[in-house]
């Protein structure tokens, strides 16, 4: 599955990164790699961008973005 | 001076968040200087500090979060690094977020320059309970690491030092991660290849070349194509390395290298830093239940808005009511300068300065809400609430090709009727997202300035008498409607190639900000602006002046005017009476005098408020002139403590009284004659043919022309045009456009009130647009494309709203119900697949 189908308050666990280029570089930047586990916080009042925490600081993506990502739910 | 024969340079580079300014501010104080990069709009800020007897000029890099060559501030990071080899390089490091701020570390310890860690903010990080042990942590960088509390000042005297330190030293550790067997090979094979050029090896660290190359990072394959002389058989190698490495792995060679940077920051994190207390609900979260919540999210932000609006424009604009008596004052003071009026003909540099100087006082007037305005900004900023506000607002502003962020220039530009582009157009600077930034600076022109309000508020009182509030709601939304469907539309057409930017926003944790910085950052962008606009304002000012003052009316025309003042004062003379000894006194030069002395009382009588005061204007007039004095206190006055009354300079007083607005009749007459035929008036009057078409006849053309230098124009010129033609009646300028304009309609006031919300933008802002695009190309299209469109409304609404046979009001409810269907049919429509 991927990041953006991870409901508030679930957790989960990057298993890959399914895009190069500008975009997947700014998430590996970003780090998000195999193994970092993900917790989704809240979305936004109109659903889009989602709000994450991942190694201590918060982020947000649009779900766009976060279709990038494949996770596993933990 | 002997010790800066060799400019010594410090770059200062770290993550956003990082509390890299402060760290800046804590080492160079005052001493600091702001510009843009060559070409682009990004910040470079450089200062300076001494070490012992050394100056060190410190160059404060963008905050980036890697050094790819994806974003144009990574991009100038790494140029900088590159090219300008710095002495030293301090990577600030937020001490609560180590383990990603690492990231960057490691990949500034990669490029070969002696480096200093400089933990800031640990303060926080203890209060997170924390603990990092330094020397661990630096043994395994290679750099020295200092602790440093940036906002408070802790720590620069240590961070001093060991930049003294690393300056005698000036060696470097080596520093590498391993990124594996596979990519190592690879790595060290492409090393050998780049070492056997000596135009590569001589300028660039060799390794982090290589790591570049296999990354796929474009712009170091250009630099291999430039600087090599082989470069096309080592691009060929690489190539064939990296798809070897691809197939072989099944893996990126970007993701391996992002991954082994992630690990070992991990690593380093595990063995030298120690977590004493797992923290529940930071206060930060707490604030983020709240401030992003579905219902309540909304609300707060609004309020944040409105507040913001509230204390810059509608505060700073009360502000501008004390400030304005200062400015008029320097005008005044100019004017004294000048060559004295004439009765009717003033000499023309004194018109001429007098109109430049009212040109750039109108600007300077803006500096009050200028400045509340960049102290709100850098608060907003600082705290870390402007993420939110671009968490909650993406999604709508996203439909349109714009992002969550530009809420901030789109609200300062006067979203809610009344704010400034200038402003507006600056704040665009923060955005990271380049399409969305150029559309965002391409509309917040369209929102509704404050200079535009008098216009529509004299048009609407006229014209929609019975539903004011209506006719302003419909202002200030169809301003939105219709910048929102011109944002859409360059999206998807002239800026359709420009690099979009993924959504990857940090939200940081909410900070208190420091009333130094915010001061400190008001102060800074309010200079800015002052000093890229005001020499630009008086040239364009004086050159619209010549454009409504030349050729000049006919000496015949001119005879008349003198024939005219000759008659007034004629009559003047006789109204004062015979024996009048005032009379004598002001005759021949000595009329014109008084005139300036009369003005100049009314004007000192108008400003004073108390008893006081008052009393000592006619102290400084008594002494200025008796005799002229005795007139305008109308022959009631004080000799030796006694009042005396003096039916003479009553008299002469009533006289004058009358002969003073005679005379304003005939200079305004005059002047608007100028103005007619003048070469801007001659364009008006060409133009009627096709802007007839629009509602517009000469008279308007002419306004809406001469508002260009600045909108606030538009209104007096129309002051102007439409003086009214019997001078004895005081008529308002409502009343004198309904006289002359007889067969106007609300339609008519329709077509011209859209056409001034399309009006394009002033000169300010068009500079402002200038350097936010860094091209004079983009400046032309957000000077033009808004007169076209502006046009086109006109006449869709005039034109149509004749042929359907609708009344104003009808015509507005109809272009407004249009203009809604046609937004969101605009917005449904979709992007090309965005990353493709």
């Amino acid at each position: 599955m991927t990041l953006d189908e991870i409901k508030p308050d679930q957790e989960c666990e990057v298993v890959d990164i399914n895009f190069e280029g500008m975009i997947g570089q700014r998430l590996l930047d970003m780090g998000f790699i195999p193994g970092t586990r993900i917790k989704v916080v809240r979305n936004a009042p109109l659903v889009d961008p989602v709000e994450f925490l991942m190694k201590g600081y918060h982020i947000s993506l649009r779900h766009s973005e976060a279709k990038l990502v494949e996770v596993t739910l933990l | 001076m002997s010790d800066e024969s060799e400019k010594i340079i410090v770059a200062l580079a770290g993550q956003p968040n990082s509390g890299k300014s402060t760290i800046f501010n804590m080492l160079t104080g005052a001493r600091q200087h702001v510009a843009n990069y060559p070409g682009v709009t990004v910040e470079k800020k450089t200062g300076s500090f001494r070490i012992k007897e050394d100056r060190i000029e410190i160059i404060d890099l963008p905050g980036t979060h890697s050094l790819t060559s994806y974003t144009q501030e990574e991009r100038i990071a790494r140029d900088f690094l590159l090219n300008e080899r710095p002495a030293v390089v301090v990577d600030v490091v937020d001490a609560s977020n180590l383990e990603r701020n690492l990231y960057l570390t490691f990949q500034l310890a990669e490029m070969g320059i002696p480096l200093i860690v400089n933990l800031n903010m640990t303060d926080v990080a203890e209060k997170r309970g924390y603990k990092i042990d330094s020397e661990k942590l630096s043994r395994e960088i290679g750099a020295p690491v200092l602790s440093t509390v940036g906002n408070r000042g802790r720590g620069k005297d240590e961070l001093k030092n060991a930049i003294g330190m690393i300056l005698k030293n000036g060696h470097v550790t080596p520093f590498r991660i391993d990124y594996g067997e596979a990519m190592e090979s690879a790595l060290s094979l492409l090393e050998k290849h780049l070492s056997g050029d000596p135009d590569l090896s001589e300028r660039y660290p060799l390794r982090w070349l290589a790591i570049k190359l296999m990354e796929n990072d474009l712009e170091a394959k250009k630099l291999i194509r430039e600087c090599s002389r082989n470069g096309d058989k080592l691009l060929k190698l690489v190539e064939e390395e990296r798809n070897a490495f691809v197939s072989d792995q099944k893996s990126s060679s970007q993701k391996v290298i992002a991954v082994a940077r992630h690990r070992r920051a991990e690593g380093i994190v595990k063995t030298s830093v120690t977590c004493e207390k797992k923290t529940g609900k930071t206060l930060t979260d707490k604030i983020d239940q709240a401030a992003c919540n579905r219902y309540l999210g909304p609300v707060i932000l609004a309020a944040t808005i409105y507040l913001m609006y509230e204390l810059a424009i509608v505060q700073g604009y009360k502000i501008t009511e004390y400030t304005w008596p200062l400015l008029a004052g320097f005008r005044d003071l100019v004017a004294s300068f000048l060559p004295s009026e004439g009765f009717i003909f003033d000499p023309f540099f004194r018109s001429m300065s007098i109109w430049v100087v009212d040109g750039t006082i109108a600007v300077l007037n803006y500096v009050p809400i200028f400045l509340i305005l960049f102290a709100l900004i850098a608060i907003l900023e600082d705290t870390g609430y402007m993420a939110r506000m671009a968490f909650i607002l993406d999604r709508i502003f996203r439909h349109f090709g714009l992002h969550g962020q530009s809420i901030l220039p789109m609200v300062l530009g006067g979203l809610f009727v009344g704010g400034c582009a200038v402003p507006g157009v600056m704040a665009c600077r923060a955005m990271k997202d380049e399409k969305a930034r150029m559309a965002t600076i391409m509309i917040v022109p369209l929102m509704n300035c404050l200079a535009k309000i008098p216009f529509y508020v004299l048009l609407i009182g006229i014209f929609f008498a019975d539903c004011k509030g209506a006719a302003m709601f419909f202002i200030s939304t169809i301003t939105i409607i219709i910048a929102l469907g011109v944002a859409k539309g360059l999206s998807l057409t002239v800026l359709r190639s420009r690099p979009g930017a993924p959504f990857v926003m940090e939200m940081p944790p909410y900070h208190m900000p420091t009333l130094q910085g915010v001061l400190r950052r008001s102060l800074e962008r309010t200079w800015l602006f002052i000093k890229k606009i005001i020499t630009i304002v008086i040239v364009v000012s004086a050159i619209v002046y010549l454009l409504i003052y030349f050729p000049g009316i006919s000496e015949k025309r001119n005879a008349y005017y003198s024939g005219l003042a000759d008659q007034i004062q004629k009559e003047f003379f006789k109204e004062t009476g015979a024996n009048n000894p005032y009379a004598d006194l002001l005759s021949g030069d000595n009329l014109s005098k008084f005139a300036g002395y009369w003005m100049d009382y009314k004007k000192a009588k108008m400003g004073a408020g108390k008893k006081d005061a008052k009393e000592a204007i006619d102290k400084k007039f008594r002494e200025r002139n008796f005799v002229f004095f005795k007139i305008v206190k109308k022959g009631k006055y004080e000799v030796d403590g006694e009042i005396i009354k003096d039916k003479h300079a009553m008299k002469t007083y009533k006289a004058y009284k009358k002969l003073d607005k005679e005379r304003n009749g005939v200079r305004r007459e005059r002047r608007e004659e100028t103005i007619i035929s003048s070469f801007m008036g001659r364009a008006g009057r060409f133009l009627e043919p096709v802007t007839r078409w629009a509602g517009f006849n000469w008279r308007v053309n002419i306004a809406l022309l001469s508002s260009f230098a600045a909108k606030e124009n538009s209104v007096a010129t129309l002051g102007g045009i439409y003086q009214s033609s019997q001078e004895d009646k005081e008529e308002t300028l409502e009343e004198r456009i309904k006289k002359k304009e007889t067969s106007w309609t609300a339609l008519h006031a329709l077509a011209i009130v859209l056409f001034m919300a399309m009006y394009p933008p002033c000169i300010a802002t068009l500079l402002m647009v200038r350097v936010e695009t860094g091209s004079t190309k983009w400046m032309l299209f957000a000077a033009f494309y808004p007169i076209v469109l502006g046009f086109i409304i006109s006449i869709f609404v005039f034109t149509g709203g004749n042929l359907l046979g609708l009344s104003g009001l009808q015509v507005m409810i109809l272009f407004y119900l249009l203009a809604i269907v046609f937004l969101v049919s605009m917005g449904l429509i979709k992007k090309e697949s965005e990353f493709a």
